[in-house]
């Protein structure tokens, strides 16, 4: 087992894991964060999509001993109390999901296109979340969601970027289809 | 809800059949009735828990000291099981139960199947399941047990499986039954009378569901008494199979679905994964969650059978269809799981008028996991074969494609004879769609197939297919309670399930309508066996159509209820009174009201509680959904890539009672068509019987890149006869005319038909290095 240091979702957290334990697993099983959805387990779907160190991966290819010393975002740290955030208030508002089961990666995706590109074109978008999979088929409504998260953005003149410095995280990197 | 009559029925076969007539539904909204809850763009109430990751979906049940459960499955497509051991993984520590055919109880599940079988029938099939500390522990003891198998000679392909010395599957051979025929008319003696026929095999393939989240439950005993977190259809089926199989009383069974990571068809039935948790839960005294992973989701969790349609259309010169003929083979895979209803053979009886139709579809055993319904099963497969040949019967007489289908219109359900509750509906959707498409004028620029280069190596086409669907009406028996609380809020209670669709909030639009209660004062609690009446499964586009009537029905009986208690406060008569926003007012006298809160909180601690259930349909009238839709696609000849440019979809599902979600519902399931008729394959190694492709990188399913603009023409012809709130189903309808329209319209662009789904790169690539007989905008079937 080996002894692994994080921040996650602005806390410290430690955990003991085998090496070949993943984020993935390690966030759903040992921290009881089930919002980050396990599908694949290969790479193929993006529904464990999750911000490290602000750029959008893959939690099922990161293993969680690499995660040591670093910044790790899910779903669960997006809203704050009962308020939205404004990607979340957009998935809501253009019906960008059906079953919901791909709808933390989704918004984890958009998250990370929004934080580096405040006026995303519609096929940044697109791009952004080609990495997610939904069975589905809401993927219209998730381009929309895009475009309306961005427009909620300006009018508070907040991005995630904002947000990300005044927590003290790091800048956000490139948001596309999750691959280190 | 009650019961007001029960009837026995002359007794067929020898068994006593009863009907049950129950209170009656509410009376039918006017189609031009002034609603202001139902047809509004509500997003769904679960909105919030779904964007934080706080839905909780069976995959995300965390009980103390749960454990997780592996099952280890068969590497053979057929094989006997002679010798198996498992003591090496029972005694790796962190492993909690072991189940195998050497400890398990001995319970009958599918067809003449046991939950271990000593005879495995397909790759994938149970061997032996764990349940252990952690998954990697499971994963562990999996490889630690030792089986021997016997293999077998093994078919995986319909046609060879029905070929004399075939290996058996079963012990009466490889055919399900007999083959299913239908005949109307006389199409033998018909022949002579058609100018035109149009002979033609058509081929699609098995598709797998690839539900994101995995077929699989939680499970725990308290005592003697069962919990279930499942991610199933029918909460209330999963009950009684599990509660019978296993031996126990249906009261001490509760099953929870909550949210449900998609179903499509393929959660509708008790699969064993339920009964094989709930014995490792018992095994080791602790919860187990049991989630099958995505392999094993592709080869043991159902999938669309695949078919081989023979096709014979006959017309006259004037586009009459003269006979319709289709000899249908299906491959259902190792054993019939009871959700199957395929019914290829449904489009050809009922879409066009044709006094002369005769179908027969034959379902056979293969070494393939088995099949079940996946959304309008059989109508996908059907109508590709139909609305493909209506294409190339439209191209011999030279006729539009639309113009012949307006041809051969039928109002009327040839199958009964009876009228369809909407006979204009699929009019409707052929208007809609011609002109939102701009059809006529996209017809006059390219009237000959295959000769519209756009750019290069590109070619532009464009094709229209038209569905009819069985499913979408609704049926009883369904319930609902609506409560009334003293501060004016409502609960509404049913045992059904929202299942991605919105159910939650369409449903809740029902109750908030005949209430006349502000939307956000109500909510809707449904998915627990344990706190709801029955409900049926959620599949045949059914559940708004069955539970919507029935919530109607019991806002109406609360709403009697609350103005009897009203009545004497505000010195009026019951029939006086209405109820509008959230107050009871006498009828034409605006002073006189009061708040819904003042009413109960006069009469608490009593309070109101309303019941309702679904009614039977009319017996004189067909219900059936309808729609049509036209596609633009382009494709580049030298690297036989279709790329979809648009889609324009109309379709009739009775009212719409929240646009939102019906355009999520034609969008998504366009999507699934799209996946359908260009990538997605189940590929089976004929030589081994092995699943190649039981991924999500090698099973192609479609991608945000895949998907162009799509449009939904809202029809919204609400449909009283169906029932009293004129809404029919919407769910699986969009799919099914999706994969024809994209063929016809490729034939249009390539001048080469392709009668084989998917139309992969490959496929096209060959149809163009085919010789062509025919010329390029001839028919090549066989003009008489």
């Amino acid at each position: 087992m080996h002894l692994v240091t994080f921040r996650l979702n602005g806390d410290e957290r430690a955990l003991a894991v085998e090496p070949r334990r993943t984020l993935l697993h390690a966030l759903r099983v040992d921290l009881n964060l089930t919002g980050t959805k396990k599908v694949c387990d290969m790479g193929d779907c993006g529904a464990c999509t999750v911000l490290l160190d602000g750029r959008a991966v893959y939690a099922c290819l990161t293993l969680a001993v690499d995660c040591e010393g670093r910044e790790v975002t899910t779903i669960e740290g997006l809203a704050h109390g009962s308020e939205l955030d404004p990607v979340q208030r957009a998935f809501v508002e253009a019906d960008a999901y059906q079953c919901g089961f791909c709808t933390p990666g989704q918004i984890m995706s958009v998250t990370a296109l929004l934080a580096e590109q405040r006026e995303p074109s519609e096929e940044e978008i697109r791009r952004a979340v080609s990495g997610n999979l939904c069975r589905c088929g809401a993927y219209q409504n998730i381009v929309k969601a895009g475009q309306r998260a961005a427009e909620l953005y300006a009018a508070t003149s907040n991005s995630p970027d904002d947000e990300a410095r005044v927590n003290g995280k790091q800048p956000a990197g490139i948001g596309t289809g999750g691959r280190r | 809800m009650s019961i007001l009559h029960v009837e026995r029925q002359s007794s067929k076969d020898g068994e006593e059949q009863y009907t049950v007539q129950e209170t009656p539904m509410a009376p039918a909204w006017a189609p031009d009735a002034g609603l202001r809850v139902v047809g509004k763009p509500i997003p769904r109430v679960e909105g919030d828990l779904k964007v934080t990751g706080r839905a909780q979906y069976a995959y995300d049940v965390r009980l103390p000291g749960q454990l997780y459960a592996r099952v280890l499955r068969s590497p053979h497509p057929h094989a006997r099981i002679t010798w198996i051991d498992t003591s090496k993984a029972e005694a790796l520590n962190g492993v909690r139960a072991v189940l195998s055919r050497a400890n398990a109880p001995d319970v009958s599940w599918f067809q003449d199947t046991h939950l271990f079988e000593e005879r495995v029938r397909f790759v994938g099939e149970e061997v032996a399941a764990v349940a252990a500390d952690s998954e990697e522990i499971a994963d562990d003891a999996l490889r630690l047990i030792e089986v021997e198998y016997e293999v077998l000679p093994f078919v995986v392909d319909a046609e060879a499986a029905l070929a004399p010395g075939a290996p058996k599957l079963h012990q009466d051979g490889n055919l399900d039954g007999e083959p299913k025929e239908y005949e109307r008319g006389d199409v033998h003696g018909s022949f002579g009378q058609a100018d035109v026929v149009i002979e033609q095999t058509y081929v699609t393939q098995a598709a797998l569901h690839n539900c994101l989240e995995p077929h699989g439950c939680t499970a725990t005993w308290e005592g003697d008494r069962l919990t279930i977190w499942d991610s199933t259809q029918s909460i209330f089926d999963v009950r009684q199979e599990v509660a019978t199989r296993l031996g126990l009383p249906e009261h001490h069974v509760r099953v929870i679905k909550q949210f449900m990571g998609g179903g499509f068809g393929s959660k509708q039935i008790a699969w064993k994964h339920t009964a094989i948790a709930a014995l490792l839960s018992k095994q080791s005294g602790r919860p187990v969650q049991l989630m099958l992973d995505r392999e094993a989701e592709n080869l043991a969790a159902g999938n669309r059978n695949p078919t081989r349609q023979r096709v014979r259309l006959g017309a006259k010169r004037d586009g009459t269809l003269v006979f319709v003929e289709c000899d249908a083979i299906m491959a259902v895979g190792a054993f019939m799981v009871g959700g199957e209803a395929s019914d290829v053979d449904g489009p050809y009886q009922t879409l066009y008028r044709c006094p002369n139709v005769k179908t027969r579809q034959t379902a056979v055993y293969t070494n393939t996991g088995p099949a079940v319904a996946f959304r309008a099963p059989g109508y996908v497969e059907g109508a590709f074969g139909l609305e493909s040949a209506m294409d190339e019967l439209a191209r011999a007489l030279e006729i539009d494609p639309i113009a012949l289908r307006l041809k051969n219109y039928s109002p009327i359900d040839q199958q009964s004879g009876k009228p369809y509750s909407s006979p204009e509906g699929l009019r409707r959707c052929y208007e809609a769609v011609v002109e939102r498409f701009g059809w006529t004028d996209a017809r006059k620029l390219d009237p000959r197939p295959g000769e519209h280069p756009i750019a290069g190596s590109k070619r532009r086409g464009i094709g229209f297919a038209a569905h009819d669907w069985i499913g979408g009406a609704g049926h009883p028996p369904g319930y609902a309670w609506v409560k009334l609380n003293a501060d004016g809020t409502v609960d509404v209670v049913a045992g059904t399930h929202d299942i991605g669709t919105g159910s939650r909030t369409g449903l809740l639009q029902i109750a908030a309508e005949e209430l006349g209660m502000p939307f956000e004062k109500l909510a809707l609690h449904l998915g627990d066996t344990a706190y709801g009446p029955y409900a049926p499964v959620s599949s045949g586009s059914a559940t708004q159509a069955t539970i919507g009537p029935a919530i109607q029905a019991a806002a109406l009986d609360a709403k009697r209820q609350l103005f009897e208690a009203a009545a004497p406060m505000l010195e009026a008569a019951p029939h006086d009174l209405e109820l509008r926003d959230g107050e009871v007012r006498v009828k034409g006298q605006a002073g006189r009201k009061l708040a819904v809160s003042e009413v109960l909180g006069k009469i608490q601690p009593h309070m109101i509680q309303g019941h309702g259930s679904r009614g039977p349909n009319p017996e004189d009238k067909t219900i059936h959904t309808f729609g049509a839709q036209a596609v633009e696609v382009e494709v580049d000849v030298e690297t036989g890539e279709v790329t979809i440019v648009r889609v324009v979809a109309a379709h009739d599902c009775g009212r719409i009672v929240n646009p939102l979600m019906v355009d999520s519902q034609v969008v998504g399931g366009i999507t699934q068509g799209i996946g359908f008729a260009l990538t997605e394959e189940r590929l089976v190694d004929l030589g081994r019987g092995v699943v190649v492709n039981a991924n999500l990188e090698h099973y192609l399913v479609p991608t945000m890149l895949d998907v162009p603009e799509i449009v939904n023409v809202h029809v919204d012809l609400p449909d009283p006869i169906a029932n009293p709130t004129g809404a029919k189903g919407i769910g699986e309808p969009p799919l099914i005319p999706t994969a024809p329209a994209i063929a016809n319209a490729v034939y249009d662009a390539i001048g080469v038909r392709i009668r084989q789904t998917p139309l992969s790169r490959q496929r096209v690539l060959n149809a163009l290095a085919e010789p062509r007989t025919n010329g390029t905008s001839q028919n090549r079937g066989g003009q008489r």
